[in-house]
């Protein structure tokens, strides 16, 4: 059997469509985890980012947290604070978002340091005030570089969520891990093309989002 | 007025960038801050809305001290215009202008209606309003920059080197277009620039700092170039400042003769008559054809192919003496044509009586007489 094959076995068994262990429910969760993350990860990431990048204060200490987060190992990440308290969510959650904080913290911190400075002291001159610099100068300039760190941060959640099975958790996660454990290979092949439609899908979502949000005089066409 | 008085601008590290500086902005006028690199006129200017703050001294506006003013308000009453314009681009050219407008309050659709009115004054096009930015041309950008500070109708305008990044024709079009703007607004604008050409063409007065943010002269144009203070700023302003000063001295007073002037179609005692080395031939219309030795013309016979080119004419009352001596200097037989609106010959002026109408202006000025050298009504004759 080749890989095409375990897929379609995997896809083509009705069983697969149905109840807390189908396809439907597996996605459900897995989604609702990133978005947890990502989420969470943006509340942190893109205000400090915004406002490092506005004041140019702290970039050094940015770049040093994202190294840092960068370096720890999801995964082992998970086992040690699943092993302080216990089986959950949180083990989930912290590891993701850790994952999560570097790329959107340091994407959104070099986008608006890279925003032209001219517009800046022509806002400032005019008499505006430095949170409306900040969201209705640099922000929509700097906007396509903060949503590719975005873009990122969720494409790395997506196909680290899978981590949530380990504990006892759903997701797609629940089909590679049963299916090693199993010895069930179209569980674990058709886990993983899941993964990586869902990956597909995420960067979907981030170029209609780009499409939407970006000003036509910044996309330049 | 904006007064001024004594200001110091010394950063933490000891550098000074503008020393004791006092100096009285006179309203409804362009004041112009000159200098080499260094001199403090871009910190002296952002003194003015606060940008920057000085270590000594105060800037007051109409007797009020700008350090007792919201800094936001203090700006909203002060166009601000610098230098590659710094548009917003992810706004439309309509958009970037209406944005002080939108910010003191005004309905959408008023600010838009107000931008729309200043595209027009400063010589946008009205298919420019949904552009973006990078869509324009730099010089176009440059006007909508100016199109934006002047959309909330402040008192005061503020411009940093704003037309340094064009190139000279376009540059030109976007000073001859200012003039026009404060002909009509009689805006109080403090304008920055190192070319003291530009200076001179756009100030009513200005300011020459050297470099430690020092005054070496503020005065009108004309008064610098027939008085520079001392060695700097003799040199600063470059080698020709007497074929210079002539841009602010009318060109009215010069004697015109029409004595050499013949028709084309002059009879053998018209073309015998004047007593001149040489004739100026003019169509049925009065309008100059070319000069001519008076033996070389046959009555019923002159071919304006024959003939020696005229140059350049000048127009007595509109052109400067400057534009006068020009046309001496460049015609072949040392004679201007001066010619009237239309394009007509009024007569004719040699570099001698150029050069003697140069003296006399000069000893005019140097009474005193301000016939001649009033900045305000002659200063801004185009060279």
């Amino acid at each position: 059997m080749n890989v095409l094959d375990f897929v379609n076995a995997f896809f083509s068994d009705s069983a697969q469509w149905h109840g807390y262990d189908g396809i439907p429910q597996r996605l459900l969760e897995h989604v609702q985890y990133t978005l947890m993350a990502l989420g969470i990860a943006a509340a942190i990431g893109l205000p400090v980012g915004l406002l490092t990048g506005h004041t140019g204060r702290g970039g050094n200490a940015v770049a040093f947290v994202a190294t840092a987060a960068r370096a720890l190992p999801s995964f082992g990440l998970l086992v040690l604070i699943a092993v302080v308290v216990g089986i959950g969510l949180l083990p989930v959650m912290i590891p993701l978002v850790v994952l999560a904080i570097p790329p959107i913290l340091v994407t959104t911190y070099e986008a608006v340091r890279s925003v032209d400075p001219a517009p800046v002291d022509a806002a400032r001159g005019m008499g505006m005030h430095e949170p409306d610099i900040l969201l209705r100068v640099e922000l929509p300039v700097a906007l396509p570089l903060v949503l590719s760190g975005l873009r990122s941060a969720a494409i790395q959640v997506v196909s680290t969520a899978t981590i949530a099975a380990y504990v006892s958790l759903g997701g797609i996660g629940r089909y590679i891990i049963d299916g090693l454990y199993q010895r069930d290979y179209e569980k674990v092949v058709g886990g993983a093309t899941l993964v990586a439609l869902l990956a597909l899908a995420t960067l979907a979502v981030f170029w209609a989002a780009e499409r939407l949000a970006v000003s036509p005089g910044v996309r330049r066409r | 007025m904006i007064r001024i008085d004594s200001v110091t601008k010394r950063y933490p590290d000891g550098t000074v960038a503008v020393d004791r500086l006092s100096l009285e902005i006179p309203d409804r006028s362009i004041t112009v801050l000159v200098g080499p690199s260094g001199c403090g006129k871009t910190t002296t200017l952002r003194m003015i809305n606060r940008m920057i703050e000085p270590t000594e001294g105060t800037i007051s506006l109409n007797g009020a001290d700008l350090q007792q003013q919201p800094v936001t308000t203090l700006r909203r009453s002060m166009g601000y215009v610098i230098q590659n314009a710094g548009l917003f681009q992810h706004r439309t050219i309509l958009d970037n202008i209406a944005t002080v407008p939108r910010m003191i309050g005004w309905g959408r659709r008023k600010s838009r209606e107000r931008a729309a009115e200043l595209m027009e004054r400063v010589g946008l096009d009205a298919s420019l309003a949904k552009r973006y930015p990078y869509q324009l041309s730099g010089g176009q950008q440059q006007r909508v920059g100016v199109a934006r500070a002047l959309a909330a109708d402040p008192p005061v305008l503020l411009m940093d080197e704003p037309f340094s990044a064009v190139d000279p024709v376009v540059r030109k079009g976007l000073q001859d277009e200012l003039l026009r703007i404060q002909d009509e607004l009689g805006k109080t604008i403090v304008f920055v620039t190192h070319d003291i050409d530009e200076a001179i063409k756009l100030g009513s007065t200005v300011a020459v700092m050297r470099t430690g943010g020092r005054l070496a002269q503020f005065a009108p144009p004309a008064e610098l170039l027939s008085n520079p203070v001392d060695d700097f700023v003799e040199d600063f302003l470059g080698a020709d400042r007497g074929i210079r000063r002539l841009s602010f001295f009318a060109s009215e007073g010069l004697e015109l003769t029409t004595d050499p002037v013949v028709r084309v179609d002059a009879t053998a005692e018209q073309l015998a008559a004047p007593d001149a080395p040489y004739l100026l031939v003019t169509d049925a219309e009065g309008r100059p054809l070319g000069w001519a030795e008076p033996g070389d013309l046959t009555a019923g016979d002159i071919v304006a192919e024959g003939l020696l080119p005229y140059g350049r004419p000048f127009v007595p009352g509109a052109d400067s003496l400057r534009a006068a001596l020009d046309c001496a200097v460049l015609s072949p037989t040392g004679w201007a044509v001066a010619v009237d609106a239309g394009g007509r010959v009024t007569g004719v002026v040699s570099q001698q009586a150029v050069g003697e109408a140069i003296r006399a202006a000069h000893s005019a000025a140097d009474t005193g007489d301000a016939r001649a050298v009033g900045p305000a009504d002659i200063a801004k004759v185009a060279p």
